[in-house]
């Protein structure tokens, strides 16, 4: 058994009880990244030294907080100072910050010890970990197939048991359903929850950073950690810290639920679809109600999403030009030439997919019929939302329509990659929150989620029902064999 | 063929607060390159603009100074271009609900007023600035992110003069305003015109062409006449003019091809979603109009009104705030109003001229400027020892009083000491009883002269020109 089958509370009573040390905790994030990472391929850059060195000092500083001592691993679309930050782009290859994410901030005030820096689809567009400019992350449960994306290094990493919990940052997905393919909890916040700040932004509108954990208590403990408003991110909310873990009671009797059509019909595979309608069972069996709603808005979803996400990203992502940091491409013989051969060199395909998708939808010409009617869409999903969560708390449906699929099997048609997303795509276009916890297995034996989703900065609400369905099921106590 | 100039500028200012719109880095001019600069400013990955409240409310008063009204909400918005000096690729900048519309200003051309429309002002980022070495390009930060608003007139203006009177106005408001510098030597005023003629009675415009490198009002002035008169002949010739931007050269006073303009430039404006909207809600908007400061206007108004100084006088002295409120403590210090004008017209903006200097960096106070112009009222000091005494006190400072006691400058108006001046210049210059007793009345003048040489400027000329008149009749 490792250490980091043991939820927070317990590693640090254990602590207390001296029956392992922080530097322990350390050893035991590297021995196993030793072990299985050359498998698993999740981490892009390691810190070991320097997280070593901080466990020592952390040990001989005595305990302060439950995350204190505890290593973590980030995404590398989330900048650490002196640490590689690439985003997985060979245009930010050699690129080590001068500063640190709000976030990375918070968690060193918190005591966590950043073990190092995750896989993910360059610049966080994809949902397989196949877009790494560098390594195809594979899923702790099967290696052949992929472990989601684009958080796929961070829900692989703590998979696979090489850290206890992670960031990652979700777009349109990409903390739950790798989540959801890796069988681990990952949770998107309310959009303004957690300051972007420091994180290499795709779509700024949509971008929330979040924990991915083994349990659900786990993942109350790191969001509440990493939240609050940040004076250097106007976009981040004045809402308070809550004692999220505090609200998991297990008690959710009278809880109304709203199942909406659309997440169980079309497109969405039967056993997951079963996985679903189970986990209601149990949920009701635990006092709840559920009933089936629409969403009549979110099959424009994922249409309104590649509009809005590519157009910002296309601003977004012209800062990369080889002037100031990163990569440059050689033997430019003028400016236009250098921006060029730069970008042509530097981005991946479906990155520049996704810049020139944007840039088309943002011309003249073509802004009303693209950019603008997909602001008002957007506009009619938040509503649909809203609608439905003011008669219901929480909203419920699966994370993603199918298990985890093969590396290289649909990387080449991009528009059944897009699809993956239609499930979760809707919640950040909403702004609303939304949690992957596992909810079975697929007869390949690789792991489902279940995606519940609520109100505008009631996160709480969300753990509380998570981590009931949590507490009466085992699918989280399952662990992959590696 | 007689054609009507039609005009359109677009007036770039520098805001100058301490920080800048988007981070904390410093935003005044002349650092060391690279220096005033943040993470946010270089456009480092993962950095997030987070805007300066100050630059809000300077950029309103600016708009409200010259009679825009203020949005309610306005918003940010991204413009998309690739270039070195612009770090994110894109500059952050107001596209659709700029801060302030509809405003005008009031200019005065050949004593007749006219008023010049405004429609718009908008605030944005500055730019970096690159400087070209040889083979390489360097690439200076400390700009980037300084707060600028964008003022755009409404093809109101007809003449090049018009457009020079505009931007005189345009430049003592904001001055006024005390919202920013406006000095085009550093960049912080800058200016680029639109210009297009057309038949006398035709409505519609004619085709435009944008003039750049306009880095003076003069050349401004000039760019514009020089401009007007190429399209005439292109137009008088059969040819058709071309939607282009041209550069003013200063060397030869033409304006030069730059680039065609083929239809607009795509920015791929969209709103900035890094940053809230900024909403201005009445209280605000009181409380900034409240700290507007008496304008060019108002000032010149009460000038004529109070002071009783000619409209010329109070036009000139209105035109910068500096001259202004230098001009009023002084005649609070009690010196006479148009005697303190003359001088604030005439010697002071000599003197700095002369020594290239701007009136800050001088020891002249209004105190010791009203002491001298008092001691001149009084008959103490002549004007040609007030010009002694004025340098004495601009370059050194001092009370003009003790100066003018201290170096024995006091005006000699006792007659019986005039008298040996006097005679002593008609002995020895029979020549000019003789021209003068012919009827050459310049003669007078030369003994005048004389007579001051001799008594080093201290000679009373009022009675010297009394008693000069009694002695010549003795002679």
């Amino acid at each position: 058994m490792s250490l980091f089958d043991h939820k927070l509370t317990e590693i640090q009573s254990m602590i207390e009880r001296k029956e392992v040390s922080i530097p322990d905790l350390v050893d035991e994030s590297f021995k196993r990244i030793a072990a299985v990472d050359g498998d698993v391929k999740a981490f892009l850059a390691l810190d070991e030294e320097h997280a070593r060195k901080q466990a020592e000092e952390a040990q001989a500083a005595g305990k302060t907080g439950i995350l204190s001592g505890i290593p973590i691993g980030v995404k590398d679309n989330i900048v650490t100072k002196g640490l590689r930050t690439t985003a997985a782009s060979q245009i930010l290859h050699n690129f080590d910050p001068i500063y640190d994410a709000t976030v990375v901030n918070k968690l060193r005030e918190a005591g966590t010890i950043t073990v190092g820096k995750l896989n993910m689809d360059e610049f966080a567009m994809g949902s397989s970990t196949e877009n790494s400019s560098f390594q195809k992350t594979r899923n702790p449960w099967n290696l052949a197939h992929v472990p989601g994306g684009s958080s796929g290094g961070s829900a692989a990493a703590v998979a696979a048991g090489e850290v206890p919990f992670s960031l990652g940052s979700d777009t349109g997905g990409s903390i739950r359903q790798p989540a959801s393919f890796c069988g681990v909890v990952g949770m998107k916040p309310t959009y303004g929850r957690v300051s972007r700040f420091g994180l290499i932004a795709f779509a700024s509108s949509l971008d929330q950073i979040g924990p991915i954990t083994r349990n659900v208590e786990d993942n109350a403990h790191l969001l509440e950690a990493i939240v609050g408003v940040d004076p250097y991110d106007s976009t981040s909310a004045n809402v308070p810290a809550e004692n999220f873990a505090a609200g998991l009671t297990g008690d959710i009797k009278g809880l109304r639920i709203a199942v909406p059509k659309e997440y169980l019909g079309e497109g969405v595979s039967e056993e997951v679809r079963q996985s679903v309608l189970a986990a209601l069972k149990v949920l009701e069996g635990l006092g709840a109600t559920w009933e089936e709603v629409s969403l009549p808005h979110s099959k424009y979803g994922v249409a309104t999403y590649y509009l809005l996400a590519s157009s910002e990203a296309s601003s977004n992502l012209a800062r990369f030009d080889g002037i100031r940091y990163g990569y440059r491409a050689e033997g430019a013989e003028n400016l236009i030439d250098l921006y060029k051969k730069t970008r042509a060199e530097g981005f991946g395909d479906e990155v520049k997919r996704r810049i020139m998708l944007g840039t088309f939808a943002l011309s003249s010409g073509y802004y009303d019929a693209y950019y603008k009617k997909a602001q008002q869409v957007r506009t009619l999903i938040k509503k649909d939302f809203e609608d439905v969560l003011e008669n219901y708390d929480v909203i419920i449906g699966p994370t993603t329509p199918t298990p985890a699929f093969k590396i290289g099997e649909i990387i080449d048609d991009p528009l059944t990659m897009y699809a993956n997303d239609i499930l979760t795509i809707p919640v950040n276009l909403a702004g609303v929150p939304g949690i992957s916890v596992p909810c079975g297995f697929a007869e390949n034996g690789l792991p489902l989620g279940l995606q519940i989703i609520g109100r505008h900065f009631d996160e709480k609400n969300v753990y509380r029902v998570a981590h009931a369905y949590e507490q009466a099921t085992d699918f989280h106590k399952e662990k992959p064999k590696l | 063929m007689q054609f009507e100039t039609v005009i359109g500028l677009e007036v770039h200012v520098e805001l100058k607060t301490n920080s800048k719109i988007f981070s904390s880095a410093p935003a005044h001019f002349g650092a060391e390159p690279n220096t005033n600069t943040t993470v946010i400013d270089l456009g480092y990955p993962g950095v997030l603009p987070v805007m300066n409240n100050k630059a809000v409310e300077f950029a309103m008063k600016a708009a409200m100074a010259i009679n825009c009204e203020i949005a309610e909400e306005s918003i940010w918005d991204r413009k998309n271009y690739f270039y070195p000096d612009n770090p994110k690729a894109y500059q952050i900048s107001q596209n659709d609900k700029p801060i302030g519309e509809h405003g005008w200003v009031e200019i005065e051309v050949n004593g007749e007023t006219k008023r010049i429309g405004i429609t718009r002002l908008h605030l944005e980022e500055d730019a970096g600035k690159l400087t070209h070495a040889g083979k390489h390009s360097l690439c200076d930060y400390n700009r980037q992110g300084t707060p600028l608003v964008e003022i755009v007139s409404e093809p109101d203006i007809r003449t090049p003069e018009e457009a020079y009177a505009f931007l005189e106005k345009l430049k003592a408001i904001i001055q006024y305003t005390e919202v920013s510098d406006c000095k085009m030597e550093e960049g912080s005023l800058r200016c680029d015109a639109n210009i297009s003629i057309r038949p006398f009675g035709q409505d519609e415009f004619g085709t435009r062409t944008e003039l750049k490198n306009l880095n003076s009002f003069n050349f401004v002035r000039k760019g514009l006449e020089y401009e007007e008169k190429r399209q005439a002949e292109v137009i008088s010739s059969g040819g058709k003019v071309e939607q282009e931007t041209r550069r003013f050269d200063e060397s030869t006073g033409k304006t030069i091809l730059m680039r065609v303009k083929e239809g607009s430039d795509d920015y791929r404006y969209f709103p900035e979603p890094d940053l809230l909207p900024v909403y201005i809600d009445d209280e605000w908007k009181e409380r900034v109009r409240a700290s507007i400061p008496e304008l060019p206007d108002a000032r010149k108004k009460r000038y004529m009104e109070e002071l009783g100084l000619p409209a010329h006088d109070a036009k000139i002295l209105t035109m910068s705030k500096e001259i202004a409120d230098f001009f009023e403590a002084t005649v609070a210090a009690g010196a006479a109003a148009k005697l303190a004008s003359n001088w604030m017209m005439g010697e002071v903006p000599a003197y700095l001229n002369a020594e290239n200097k701007e009136l800050a960096q001088t020891k002249l106070t209004p105190e010791n400027l009203a002491g001298m112009i008092k001691l001149l009222e009084e008959g103490t000091i002549s004007s040609k020892i007030a010009k002694t005494v004025f340098k004495e006190i601009i370059e050194n400072g001092g009370d003009a009083e003790a100066i003018v006691k201290e170096k024995g400058l006091v005006q000699i108006s006792d007659e019986s000491a005039l008298l040996k001046f006097v005679n002593d210049a008609l002995d020895a210059n029979p020549q000019s009883i003789a021209d003068f007793k012919e009827g050459k009345k310049k003669a007078i003048g030369f003994l005048v002269g004389q007579i001051m040489k001799a008594s080093k400027g201290q000679a009373n000329p009022q009675a010297i020109n009394k008693l000069l008149a009694e002695e010549i009749q003795k002679r």
